[in-house]
């Protein structure tokens, strides 16, 4: 148990950061976490050896995160307000400068797929490969997802756009 | 001498993550320094990286809320034997605010998997069934005896292609008295009857084919009987009996220690 301990929570404030950064709600970014730890303790004598635990975690966090969008999607229309709000609203705090809050929008305006590689190699510091461990996606994948992400936040951040013109090469 | 392979988007990449070798990095760098259009892209992610990493950094640096805490994870597992616990607790109007308090009730509240659900009501119906059919049984409440519990166990695994084991519940109250093979659509089930000191029955119904989920106890009553529900290691298990819901909760909890603490291989450590 001390073990577990030991092992689990150096990568919790990761973690957390990780699931705010999707979610943007401090009480829905824990329960997220929350749900992760629990789901790691209970498995934790499957988990493979061979990998590194932070790709795990973060492999757990993610499936879980997609659940909960699935759901919500499910739920339908009822909830719609209380997506967007919950999910691209970054939280209004005045004292932040502009250019801090410029980041989470441009963040926001990738479509959930490149965001969550951008995120985890960008912030969390995973390596492509355990990006893609954590993701389930070829290293190729998460090498295009993440050339298209920085490209987009770049033109997004350059003209201040919120719709990005795709470009044809 | 060998020849330089060409700068590709994955070096810029992996350049602006930090990740190339030096002598990759120092190619790298000669190709910046004559294309433009390179160098401001590779200069633009790399400010966008490092806000991005400013913007949220305050949330790691936050001092970890105690309900994260690992120690408190585990100590509510093994307290009441499955976080989901609490939501059974909770429905039956026990312990919950002496378990997790509020906010935590809460959240466990919202939390039941929809799936874990549909899957067990069936499971409810026919345990309960079960129970109703077996234990006003005088004759032959068991096909195999208390008496012959290794073979019972035993025989029983083989069918469900699961390993299972006869609880211990003395500690509850209950005492073994044998268990049946029963018909389900999809696979076959077991029953273990269980007798207390007052001729009490209860059944523990056990069946394969659930899922890996594990899921948080339920609690079903039909007219007077009641019954605890959950799944765990693709065992979908019911405790069923005509006892009051804190009793069953206790003996529901006794099982699923006794089953989870079971195989855990451990190969080598991490």
């Amino acid at each position: 148990m001390d073990e577990i301990a030991a092992l689990l929570e150096p990568l919790i404030p990761g973690l957390r950061r990780h699931a705010w950064a999707l979610l943007r709600d401090n009480e829905a970014a824990d329960d997220l976490v929350q749900d992760t730890l629990e789901r790691a303790i209970s498995r934790w004598h499957s988990r493979r050896r061979d990998g590194g635990l932070k790709a795990w975690l973060f492999a757990i966090q993610h499936n879980l995160f997609l659940d909960r969008m699935r759901q919500r999607k499910r739920r339908g229309l009822q909830v719609g307000a209380d997506i967007l709000a919950d999910m691209s609203a970054p939280s209004a705090e005045p004292e932040d400068h502009a250019s801090l809050r410029d980041i989470l929008a441009a963040l926001d305006s990738l479509p959930e797929e490149q965001r969550s590689v951008m995120l985890l190699v960008s912030v969390e510091d995973l390596s492509y490969e355990e990006a893609a461990r954590a993701l389930a996606v070829p290293i190729g994948t998460v090498m295009s997802r993440l050339s298209r992400a920085r490209e987009k936040m770049r033109r997004f951040m350059e003209t201040g756009c919120t719709t990005v013109l795709r470009r044809v090469k | 001498m060998t020849v330089e392979r060409p700068i590709g988007e994955d070096d810029l990449q992996a350049y602006v993550d930090g990740y190339l070798p030096p002598e990759r990095k120092a190619a790298v760098d000669a190709y910046l320094a004559s294309h433009d259009e390179a160098a401001a892209q590779v200069a633009a992610y790399s400010r966008q990286r490092e806000a991005l990493r400013q913007r949220l950094s305050a949330k790691s640096d936050e001092p970890i809320p105690s309900r994260l805490r690992i120690t408190n994870l585990m100590s509510v597992r093994r307290h009441s034997s499955w976080p989901g616990l609490a939501t059974a607790a909770a429905a039956a109007g026990l312990l919950a605010g002496s378990v997790l308090g509020a906010a935590g009730h809460a959240w466990f509240a919202q939390r039941s998997t929809p799936t874990g659900t549909e899957q067990i009501r069936p499971v409810a119906q026919d345990a309960i069934a079960a129970y109703r059919t077996y234990v006003v049984e005088t004759a032959h409440p068991v096909e195999v005896g208390a008496s012959q519990e290794a073979h019972l166990v035993q025989w029983l695994s083989r069918r469900l292609g699961k390993p299972l084991q006869a609880p211990d519940l003395t500690g509850q109250g209950f005492r073994l008295i044998g268990g049946r093979l029963l018909p389900t659509e999809s696979s076959p089930a077991a029953l273990l009857m269980y007798e207390d000191a007052g001729g009490k029955r209860l059944t523990l119904y056990a069946r394969p084919g659930s899922g890996d989920e594990p899921t948080a106890f339920r609690f079903e009553a039909q007219g007077d009987v009641s019954a605890f529900l959950w799944i765990d290691r693709d065992l979908s298990y019911a405790v069923t009996g005509r006892v009051d819901r804190e009793r069953l909760l206790s003996v529901a909890e006794a099982v699923y220690r006794q089953t989870e603490a079971q195989p855990a291989p451990r190969k080598g450590t991490f």
